[in-house]
């Protein structure tokens, strides 16, 4: 045998990411929303720097209509320049959105993880406190945080946070009682792993994409709430958010309504452009619908 | 020097409906260095249930120990703590299951998968981790072994990926394997390829396997010594030439019977193939005072029914547990 076979060369791995990007690829309206969404994360970013009019100087004459005497989205009813107050406020509530979610997603995936690994007394007793917080009216309950504690941007936060964790927990036990019983787990532990090990190695990034999901979906509704707080006013007044505008423009909805349309376009435009991605990436992380 | 594993009255129960049953009764046997003792036995007969126990891997809240004891080495494993367990665990004794298809982790490449257990047991840093496993995979047989460390468990058949957890059984060079029924998931070509891959990897390692199996076939061609199982208790045990050639339990008996290929040889005379009737009790009648096997044994006599057949001992290292050994 001086001959070698010559094997043909093996076709590259593709890891299961690279396969979920392309399944995202291929969905239209999640596409859009993912480049509505940079967009719009760009805009937070640079806008503020690129357009240097401070948001609270009051520019010129109240109510000026978008478009006339060189402001494109007018002025509000101090005379400050709307566009200016929209690029502020987007930081604001994209930053609340998403320190909220990654919040709600550390209680949310620590409960569930501990709850559907452990099973028994540790489960019991960590689903009634999530059923505790579950039954507690979310709006009221926030407002008196907030208005305990005052209404600072991390207070905000954390308001938001505490009372949405509940869902991403129960996802979360739910998934790793799933997985905590397939072989793998079996074969991990009979090769010596440990329960941080199974739990965090093993367990968690088979159970992540439902966790994605949820977590993406959780940025949009945490904007949502932000908006509603400070429409009530519970907001820090040092800092321009969407909700705020609208919030601090609402009593002259009916003469120039632009001042509260504008800001109410760009939540109702975020929170849609995660959604698509949200949904888009369900599509993308959940092997039943995806073509092999 | 004490044998590697030595179990002694070993009672295994399980959490039913209306209290605990033994799923398994009273077994004990031995595991010397280097030998291969194989269970046979149909499903629910406790082999798979024996594996776990020795793992420290039972299914937790409705399998424990109930009495008797593992010794590893001379160490008690019934007693030891969990961390001691992971200590041993993938490293001295190590386990391959029964579903290659299931048994890997889909979201990791089963390079990073054979590397994670070296870096567990070795603290092998992950380029060596990493060297080590290309090897592993060399030893297993796998083609182009370096570009697979990067291939995902969806990207081989059934047969390669019971090489990886093989690989990752042997990555620490344990002292005992147990292998867990690791072909029946496989066709048979693929068998005959993964018990070929076994015989010489013990040989080259000097490993001691304790193989779970429904294939006389591969007992009769591997193993040195058997054991036969039936509802929890020993039925048979002894070397495996000696146990095939003159099984003295009748479950033996039948079971070597099922199998045409041991006692077929085209010059002589075939016999037909026979089947034990019957299926094995249910678990919650497990535990009588009783011979469980003789609701479907021929030879049955009302003995069998009022007492628990004693392990008679008979010459060469056989024992069989039943009343009529010594006539069969």
């Amino acid at each position: 045998m001086t001959e070698t076979t010559q094997l043909p060369p093996i076709e590259k791995a593709r890891s299961p990411l690279s396969e979920a990007w392309e399944m995202f690829r291929g969905n239209h309206a999640a596409m859009a929303g993912l480049i509505v969404l940079v967009i719009i994360i760009l805009g937070a970013i640079f806008g503020p720097m690129l357009y240097a009019t401070d948001p609270f100087d009051m520019v010129w004459a109240p109510f000026s209509p978008p478009g006339q005497d060189g402001f494109l989205f007018g002025t509000d009813y101090l005379g400050r320049d709307l566009l200016a107050q929209i690029l502020a406020g987007g930081r604001v509530t994209l930053i609340i959105g998403l320190s909220a979610a990654v919040l709600t997603v550390v209680i949310g995936v620590t409960v569930g993880a501990l709850a559907g690994f452990y099973g028994g007394i540790v489960e019991e007793f960590l689903m009634r406190v999530t059923e505790f917080f579950q039954v507690l009216p979310t709006l009221l309950f926030s407002m008196v945080i907030v208005a305990l504690f005052g209404a600072s941007l991390p207070m905000i936060t954390l308001a938001i946070g505490l009372v949405s964790w509940t869902a991403v927990a129960r996802i979360t036990r739910a998934e790793f009682q799933r997985v905590r019983e397939l072989e793998y787990v079996m074969a991990s532990r009979a090769s010596g792993a440990s329960n941080m090990g199974l739990m965090f190695g093993v367990i968690l990034p088979n159970a992540l994409p439902p966790i994605i999901v949820q977590s993406a979906l959780m940025v949009g509704s945490a904007i949502l709430f932000e908006a509603g707080l400070s429409f009530l006013g519970l907001t820090d007044p040092n800092i321009t958010s969407w909700g705020q505008i609208i919030g601090s423009n609402r009593q002259y909805i009916l003469e120039s309504s632009f001042t509260v349309t504008i800001p109410g376009l760009a939540i109702f435009v975020t929170v849609l452009a995660i959604s698509l991605v949200g949904d888009g990436l369900n599509d993308a992380l959940n092997p039943k619908l995806r073509k092999r | 020097m004490p044998p590697l594993l030595q179990v002694e009255n070993l009672r295994v129960e399980l959490a039913v409906r209306g209290g605990a049953a033994p799923v398994i009764d009273d077994l004990s046997f031995t595991l010397d260095h280097g030998e291969n003792v194989s269970f046979v036995g149909e499903s629910g007969c406790g082999k798979s249930m024996t594996a776990l126990a020795i793992m420290g891997l039972l299914p937790e809240g409705i399998g424990r120990i109930a009495s008797g004891r593992i010794l590893f080495e001379g160490e008690d494993l019934t007693t030891a703590t969990p961390a001691r367990l992971r200590e041993i665990r993938g490293n001295q004794i190590s386990m391959i299951f029964q579903e290659p298809m299931t048994s890997l982790n889909p979201v990791y490449t089963v390079g990073e998968q054979i590397a994670e257990v070296l870096r567990a047991h070795q603290k092998l840093g992950h380029k060596a981790a990493m060297e080590t496993a290309a090897e592993l995979l060399d030893a297993v047989r796998i083609p182009n072994a370096r570009s697979r460390l990067n291939a995902y468990p969806f990207q081989m058949s059934g047969g390669q990926r019971q090489r990886v957890m093989i690989a990752i059984a042997l990555a620490c060079s344990p002292k005992i394997l147990i292998a867990d029924e690791p072909t029946t998931a496989l066709d048979v070509t693929v068998q005959a390829q993964i018990f070929d891959l076994l015989r010489d990897l013990r040989r080259q390692t000097g490993t001691s396997l304790i193989m779970i199996t429904h294939d006389m076939g591969a007992v009769a061609d591997m193993a040195d010594r058997l054991i036969v199982m039936y509802a929890g208790r020993k039925a048979e045990e002894g070397a495996v030439d000696t146990v095939i050639e003159h099984p003295r339990h009748p479950y033996s008996q039948g079971l070597i019977s099922c199998v045409p290929h041991i006692v077929a040889n085209l010059t002589e005379e075939r016999h037909d193939l026979t089947e034990i009737p019957g299926i094995v009790p249910g678990i919650a009648e497990f535990g009588q005072d009783c011979c469980l096997y003789a609701s479907r044994c021929p030879k049955v006599t009302d003995q069998c029914r009022t007492a628990r057949p004693p392990e008679k001992p008979f010459p060469n290292d056989q024992t069989a547990a039943c009343w009529h050994a010594e006539d069969m």
